[in-house]
């Protein structure tokens, strides 16, 4: 939610990442943030080698290292609890400059935070090598029901312009002096809230007539047909194909 | 409170993503009646695409409205209880899962093996539960606005304790670090009762703020609105009861049904892990040792320890058909599960090392 | 004056009444033909009905008394599909009429709806961008447009149905001069029955030859634009007023 404008996240470009059609983009980066997950913690360098991997598809994409690692920042809330674990797990106690802590409590640890900023970074390059609109038509094509992909596309559409109708309900209150300080102003932004409800609900009613008088009978006209060849496939498996074996090497060593 | 990858282990985030989808199958249905009812005659087409689709923009820039609380610290609202209220259960269930399905994919924020658990808490969960307790409050009070926003307060309260809860009793059962559940319960269930305080008064007063302009948007506040009638050339014609009705007849097949659903997802859950191996991968480090395990037994021993994972589904599956999905039924009934799952799982990494060193 | 035009009519209303589910009854029997190719404005105050009108032509309301009927085709629940091909409306915001994410996908939505696939739908949005100069934009979310540009990919997704009648809610509304003007000389381009509501009056007088006042419900008179805006008397009956230091008289 931090990140702000939807349109921020892509970034233009023509690498052979961006090339690829978004459902097979979809897939490996599910099925590599999967076998990711699945790896033992203790197999330390698999997830080095994890690393490494998003390095290179980075790279091959052309998204500079500052513009992803500003992007992870997305997980500080969830850095904080892991930080709290070596506290708070009973176990094994080991001392570190002077300070206790439990050895489950450091492997948990380092399990969320390794796990939780390899998925954090696949996703990141998912978001800034896709166009909105061909992960939702990937979405489509790996066959979420119609009925939400649409939901989710008039999400995307109207996010920007009920965004900007908040924005100006929050210029026309600071123009009268208004400036919300505390929790007594609640009521305020409150009446503000209720208010973008009830014009985000009119205006769905109002997009629904407009829908329906250009011929909408329940199901969106399928306009483009994104397929993907074979070859173009065995380039997106490729990432979690080579996650899996380093996986498998983690179990098996 | 977006769950990242790694933090609930793979099997149990399939399940999630199992029971999330289930319940996103069920709004899908439940939400073309919610959003059907139309003064408009001929229309009859399909309305849930717009209306849910802007519902869910709603919510996503509600998200990102701050609420300052004092001293430069601010608080947001999480939205399920208000779209519960506001749009209707089966909305509202569909709005916060499209809602979580960008933020994961579009801002990485919740991982996306997550999503399911994601979806299960914040979105089944909290509108579950707020929209049961809200509707149960609505029927308790008297018809007035005033019950309607008291009624908001309370279920918004509930929910986001319960959705900690929630997120206990899946960390209990597939948290990939043993953190003691007592403790996890006692802080999330404390920080989000905090939370919840603020997501209640703020959910009432936008409740509050819609019921006075528009009490007929208002998918909770339905049964407030009088019949209408149509004037054609003069004469009085009765109009079409425009869904006003048949919410009042339906709502308490809905609590059922609800409470159904939720029943047999978490029963779901339960015998996913039952049947499930999951110690083969979490391998638990060798030093990690016996000893804790077995204390940890130990201090299991309450009377819940002793119920088969089998029993409690059963038990779970009447708690809710009774319809009685309240936050005290969630937790008990789950830390009643997260017992019995404990105690299969420290039986059998015990009884492996005993093999091994023989 | 339509008695001749009856037959091929683009649009016939006929003793049309509509009340509200609340009880507010907007329309109290409405008569109106529109013959084909005609560029008729409809003109009236705030409330008089316009909108609920607007409405009816393509059956998103009904249920009222009075009937009507698109080149024929009678507004009824069998035809409404054939009945919403032929009535293309512009609604006043154009952000709620452009939904889909490009401009390209929201201008084939209707036609695609309708059936059409391939190098034929193609054709049919290049050739609806191009009448309206926006052939361009294609590939562009429709909210990085201008205001102005909106408005005009509106338009185009209304024409490429190939309507028998373009009916547009106040296509000047919030437009810059320039952009009011390009529009004009678009609307003026097109080969299509054109019903126009507005309160631009300078506008209606420069597009459409004839107009109507709809005024409580019913049409209070019906004739050519400059005539009506000249009678003084009819305008103020009718809360309709002209721009100041602007005369119909000298511009006709």
């Amino acid at each position: 939610m931090a990140s702000g404008h939807t349109h921020k996240l892509y970034r233009h470009g023509h690498s052979p990442v961006h090339a690829l059609p978004a459902h097979c983009k979809l897939v490996a980066v599910f099925c590599f943030v999967l076998v990711v997950v699945s790896t033992p913690r203790e197999a330390a360098w698999a997830f080095g080698l994890y690393a490494a991997l998003l390095a290179a598809v980075a790279a091959v994409a052309r998204i500079p290292a500052g513009f992803l690692l500003r992007r992870l920042l997305i997980e500080i809330p969830f850095v904080a609890f892991a930080l709290l674990m070596p506290f708070v797990v009973p176990g094994e106690q080991v001392s570190v400059l002077g300070i206790s802590m439990s050895v489950p409590g450091l492997w948990g640890a380092w399990n969320i935070l390794a796990k939780g900023t390899l998925g954090v970074a696949a996703s990141v390059i998912l978001a800034s090598t896709t166009e909105l609109r061909s992960l939702l038509l990937g979405l489509q094509r790996l066959k979420l029901p119609p009925m939400l992909v649409q939901i989710a596309s008039f999400m995307i559409r109207y996010g920007d312009v009920i965004t900007d109708e908040m924005r100006r309900m929050s210029i026309a209150r600071r123009s009268r002096g208004f400036e919300a300080r505390g929790v007594r102003h609640w009521g305020v932004l409150a009446k503000s809230a209720g208010a973008l409800f009830i014009r985000s609900y009119e205006r769905g009613e109002r997009v629904h007539l407009a829908m329906v008088s250009r011929g909408y009978e329940g199901t969106m006209p399928v306009i483009d047909q994104v397929t993907a060849s074979r070859a173009q496939w065995s380039y997106a498996v490729a990432l979690p194909l080579t996650a899996l074996a380093v996986c498998l090497l983690g179990w098996t060593l | 409170m977006h769950v990242p990858d790694g933090f609930i282990n793979a099997p149990v985030s399939v399940a999630a993503g199992v029971t999330a989808a289930g319940a996103v199958a069920v709004s899908l249905r439940g939400a073309r009646r919610e959003l059907g009812g139309s003064a408009v005659a001929l229309v009859g087409a399909e309305r849930t695409a717009p209306l849910a689709g802007l519902v869910a923009a709603f919510i996503f820039a509600v998200q990102m409205l701050n609420f300052p609380v004092a001293a430069g610290t601010s608080g947001h609202l999480l939205g399920g209880a208000l779209a519960a209220i506001l749009v209707g259960p089966y909305t509202g269930v569909l709005c916060i899962a499209v809602v979580l399905l960008m933020q994961g994919i579009l801002f990485a924020d919740g991982g996306l093996t997550a999503l399911g658990v994601n979806i299960t808490v914040m979105g089944v969960v909290t509108v579950v539960v707020a929209y049961a307790l809200f509707r149960g409050l609505v029927k308790v009070l008297p018809r007035t606005r005033r019950s309607i926003t008291v009624a908001s307060f309370v279920a918004a309260l509930a929910s986001v304790p319960a959705a900690a809860g929630a997120f206990t009793l899946i960390y209990a059962i597939g948290g990939t670090t043993n953190v003691p559940v007592g403790k996890v319960l006692t802080a999330m269930v404390g920080v989000h009762v905090l939370i919840g305080i603020g997501e209640a008064v703020i959910t009432m007063l936008t409740v509050g703020a819609v019921v006075a302009v528009r009490p007929d948007l208002v998918y909770g506040a339905r049964g407030l609105t009088t019949p209408l009638k149509l004037r054609v050339g003069g004469e009085l014609v009765d109009a079409e009861p425009a869904a006003t009705a048949p919410v009042a007849a339906r709502s308490p097949k809905k609590l059922w049904a609800t409470g159904l659903v939720t029943a047999l997802a978490l029963a779901g859950v339960a015998s996913f892990y039952a049947s499930a191996s999951p110690d083969g991968l979490e391998k638990v480090a060798a030093d990690q040792g016996i000893d804790r395990h077995v204390a940890e037994h130990a201090a299991a021993g309450s009377p819940l320890a002793d119920y088969g994972v089998k029993d409690v589904s059963d038990a779970r599956i009447s708690g809710g058909l009774a319809g009685v999905i309240g936050v005290g039924a969630t937790v008990v009934a789950g830390s009643g599960v997260f017992y019995a799952v404990r105690r299969r799982r420290t039986d059998e990494p015990a009884s492996a090392p005993v093999r091994e060193t023989v | 004056m339509t008695a001749s035009l009856e037959m091929t009519a683009s649009l016939e209303v006929r003793g049309l009444a509509y009340a509200y589910p609340d009880g507010h009854q907007a329309l109290f029997g409405v008569d109106l033909t529109v013959g084909r190719g005609e560029r008729v404005a409809l003109l009236g105050p705030n409330g008089a009905g316009k909108t609920t009108l607007v409405l009816h032509l393509n059956g998103i309301l009904a249920g009222g008394v009075g009937s009507v009927s698109v080149a024929g085709l009678p507004v009824a629940k069998a035809n409404l599909a054939e009945i919403r091909r032929r009535v293309g409306i512009v609604f006043q915001d154009p952000d709620d009429q452009l939904f889909m994410p490009t401009v390209r996908e929201d201008v084939a939505f209707g036609p695609a709806s309708s059936g059409l696939r391939g190098a034929e739908l193609e054709a049919r949005v290049v050739s609806a961008l191009t009448q309206v100069g926006m052939a361009e934009y294609a590939d562009r979310p429709p909210h990085h447009l201008s205001f102005g540009q909106r408005r005009r990919v509106a338009v185009a997704t209304v024409l490429a149905m190939e309507p028998e009648i373009l009916v547009l809610d106040e296509p000047s509304s919030n437009l810059d001069p320039a952009s009011r003007r390009e529009l004009a000389d678009i609307l003026r381009s097109l080969d299509v029955t054109v019903l126009m509501v507005t309160h631009d009056l300078p506008y209606a007088l420069e597009l459409c030859p004839r107009a109507v006042v709809l005024s409580e419900g019913v049409i209070a008179a019906d004739g050519l634009t400059r005539e009506l805006l000249a009678d003084d008397d009819l305008m103020r009956a009718h809360r309709l007023e002209l721009p100041f230091g602007f005369n119909p008289r000298a511009v006709a």
